[in-house]
């Protein structure tokens, strides 16, 4: 993965410094609450309900076991001994002291880590698929160009205070993982016609309050104009983009308001000027950067290995493991493992110091030192031979890391919710722990098989609940907290906007809905067909039917 | 105590100031949105200039003076002279296009000075209005920021071009002037430095 070199560590140390005189300005009365806002955003910090919450930038989700120990050692001496994996592939801390704050980003300095830009009205930390560089269906290593554009993006003058937050995503897979879609900007890599490397640009996707997918704006741009063509979209959103309505400041509503053909045209106006300006990526820069992600020094193995086979024959729950939490690789006789972060009835994202620990020395054991985290709130050993997963999943079940359910309706994508963020209308988190409960028999979880269930507590939607196969949404009603649900979202390449079943519910009634929901799906399917191919066949009617079907009301709905 | 500071050869300092700062009489009018296309974007619940704010705009006869946008555009035949002997600067609002400027003065260099007013520290419009005028009509000149100015946007402020800063009132000038150097070699290109860091700088192979 990427090595800081001289630059990149002086960056990072006169930021801690800068950080530390703001937050040294705040505490002494300097600067008023209102002026400090901005800068700690900036920085990832946010005022929460019940302390400050610190996120931790995870560069497109790589990281080194080493900055993976030193998050375990700052939750451990900073916090409650515990950190949480956000859907940005980032690392938030629940319960640091704001005084503590410019410490913790001195420590993380040390190991090559920051929190520049991860709120704010910034561009943001960009994200990527979690297998990247190891898919098999890889066309593209998009890493070099993330962190060539995560450089780009740090503190770039221009833009350091848009309208509103500003996200990038990039993917270089035929199937995409990295919700290209649902971004401010995503960039898709792919071959062009005469074998080079080219991008596909869409605009103007996001989730939030007004669920958008992109609109792609550009089939086919060289990676050379990658930056300054970006320069250009950011450029027309940040003069024309609105600022005096925060639910509409997004670059989506400008999107949908001029018109892709207007705002492309914008666009394409102002990138005259810019294109092949300085900020032009240069084949030497680009170079520089992709050696850092280099192929691992892999071994020649055989594809299949005996003693592996034989332990996932002999060995049921190996075996469930391996189908759920294993997954291909480009490279014979290897392969990406999932550590399910998603144990039933606990916070999904949530990882204890120890469990840190205990991921980077299996990371150091049997993956070279890296790992990834994923937007759906995992993490990801992405090199392991397939000799090593046996005992790999022996020491990951010993951590509470190896729960089957990577893919199934328990691995539940949810934002921290109302138990912490000040923003939610509603807890997530323990709705999430309720469904993850009622499904607790792992045989009946394989069975209903692969379906995304999403839960984001106010509709800023960081649980992505609107591209779930189940999404659902807290709202608030009348001061009391109630969950609306959608079926139909989907992430992919065939990306969807899930669709509203019904009136909203109780917190308790919600296992019981997802069960209903379960149950149509069951009696419904066709052979291989998953939740979301069933709804999307049958449309909502038959599963809103029985959800709200009168004799199984449950008398509570209108207390 | 100025609450100017003022770059030159890239040394900052806090100077005294020789511009007289002419700002719009109140409105009478009540403030009203305006619809349309582009321009419900650019200028919602933004406030419109009335042609009698313009007409009682009140210009002191001598010394150097900065004048409102669209005072410029209807003065601009009565301030001639004045304009010839580098005695007018103009201000922007940052709601404000500066295609509104050019129409009415092709060559900003003419303008001894430009600044750009920013209510609200939050308001980035700023950064770009100042990159397009340094590097898209090639203004050469004083290039001013005013108004909700905090020495946290100087070092942005500065890498868009701007070379004088007025810091609010009741903030320090001289403490301010630290965090025009807050970062030593920024990663990309911009107007202060158009090289990228990956051009300027040998990183390695």
């Amino acid at each position: 993965m990427y090595q800081y070199d001289e630059i990149d560590q002086q960056i990072v140390d006169e930021r801690v410094a800068q950080y530390r005189d703001q937050t040294r300005r705040y505490l002494a009365g300097e600067l008023t609450e209102d002026e400090f806002r901005p800068l700690r955003l900036q920085n990832g910090l946010y005022i929460q309900r019940q302390a400050p919450m610190l996120r931790i930038a995870v560069p497109y989700g790589m990281l080194s076991s080493k900055q993976l120990r030193k998050l375990g050692d700052i939750a451990k001496k900073y916090d409650k001994g515990y950190g949480h994996f956000s859907t940005r592939q980032n690392l938030q801390l629940n319960w640091p002291r704001l005084e503590d704050t410019p410490d913790i980003l001195a420590e993380l300095a040390t190991v090559q880590m920051h929190a520049i830009q991860t709120s704010g009205n910034c561009i943001r930390n960009i994200t990527t698929d979690q297998f990247v560089g190891i898919a098999p269906d890889e066309v593209i290593d998009p890493r070099a160009m993330a962190e060539i554009m995560r450089q780009w993006s740090t503190f770039h003058p221009e833009f350091a205070l848009l309208p509103r937050k500003f996200k990038i995503a990039v993917s270089g897979t035929k199937e995409d993982r990295a919700v290209c879609q649902a971004h401010d900007i995503g960039l898709e890599f792919y071959r062009d016609a005469n074998n080079q490397i080219a991008i596909k640009v869409w605009v103007g996707g996001g989730l939030g309050r007004t669920p958008i997918l992109g609109t792609v704006i550009r089939e086919h741009l060289e990676w050379q104009h990658a930056l300054t063509y970006s320069e250009a979209i950011i450029r027309v959103y940040n003069l024309h983009g609105r600022r005096d309505n925060i639910y509409k400041a997004r670059i989506k509503i400008l999107v949908k308001a001029l018109g892709i053909d207007e705002f492309r045209s914008q666009v394409e106006a102002e990138w005259a000027h810019l294109k092949n300006n300085e900020n032009t990526i240069t084949e030497t820069e680009l170079a520089r950067v992709a050696k850092h992600f280099d192929a691992m020094p892999y071994e020649t193995l055989a594809a299949q290995n005996a003693d592996f086979d034989a332990a996932v024959a002999s060995n049921p729950a190996f075996a469930a493991w391996v189908k759920r939490c294993v997954h291909p690789h480009k490279q014979a006789g290897y392969r990406a493992v999932t550590l399910s972060l998603k144990p039933h009835g606990s916070a999904p994202g949530d990882i204890t110091s120890e469990q840190m620990w205990a991921v980077a020395d299996l990371a150091d054991a049997y993956s070279f030192g890296e790992l990834r985290s994923s937007h759906e709130q995992n993490l990801i050993l992405a090199d392991v031979k397939l000799s090593d997963l046996y005992p790999l999943w022996e020491k990951a079940r010993a951590n509470g890391l190896a729960t089957p359910n990577i893919g199934l309706l328990t691995d539940i994508i949810c934002c921290p919710g109302g138990d912490f963020c000040s923003l939610a209308n509603a807890k997530s988190i323990p709705i999430a722990e309720a469904i993850q409960m009622q499904f607790d028999n792992l045989d009946y979880l394989h069975d209903i098989g692969e379906l995304e269930l999403n839960i984001s507590g106010c509709m800023n939607a960081c649980g992505h609940h609107h591209v779930g196969h189940i999404g659902i949404l807290g709202v608030d009603k009348d001061g009391s907290e109630w969950y609306q649900v959608t079926i139909g979202g989907k992430q992919g390449n065939d990306a969807s906007i899930g669709n509203v079943i019904g009136p909203s519910f109780s917190a308790d009634e919600m296992p019981n809905v997802v069960q209903k929901l379960i149950e149509v799906y069951l009696k419904e399917r066709t052979a291989d067909e998953r939740f979301i191919d069933t709804v999307r066949r049958l449309g909502i009617a038959p599963f809103k039917a029985h959800v709200y079907s009168p004799k199984e009301t449950n008398t509570e709905v209108t207390a | 105590m100025s609450s100017l500071i003022s770059l030159k050869n890239d040394v900052a300092s806090v100077a005294s100031d020789n511009w007289t700062l002419v700002k719009l009489p109140e409105s009478q009018v009540e403030e009203r949105k305006q619809a349309g296309k582009v321009v419900l974007f650019k200028l919602t619940g933004e406030q419109t200039v009335t042609e009698a704010q313009v007409a009682n705009t009140v210009i002191p006869e001598t010394g150097n003076v900065i004048v409102p946008l669209s005072v410029f555009i209807a003065r601009q035949q009565a301030l001639k002279t004045r304009i010839a002997q580098g005695e007018i600067g103009v201000w922007l609002a940052t709601h404000e296009l500066l295609e509104t400027l050019t129409q009415a003065q092709a060559d900003l260099n003419h303008l001894p000075f430009i600044a750009i007013f920013v209510e609200r520290f939050a308001d980035g419009r700023i950064f770009s209005l100042g990159n397009l005028l340094r590097t898209r009509y090639g203004f050469k000149n004083e290039l001013r920021a005013f108004g909700d100015v905090l020495r946290d946007q100087l070092f942005f402020l500065k890498r868009s071009g701007f070379t004088s800063f007025v810091i609010r009132a009741d903030r320090s000038a001289q403490d301010a002037i630290a965090s025009l150097n807050d970062f030593t070699q920024p990663y990309q290109g911009a107007v202060d430095e158009p090289r990228p860091v990956f051009k300027r700088y040998n990183r390695g192979a």
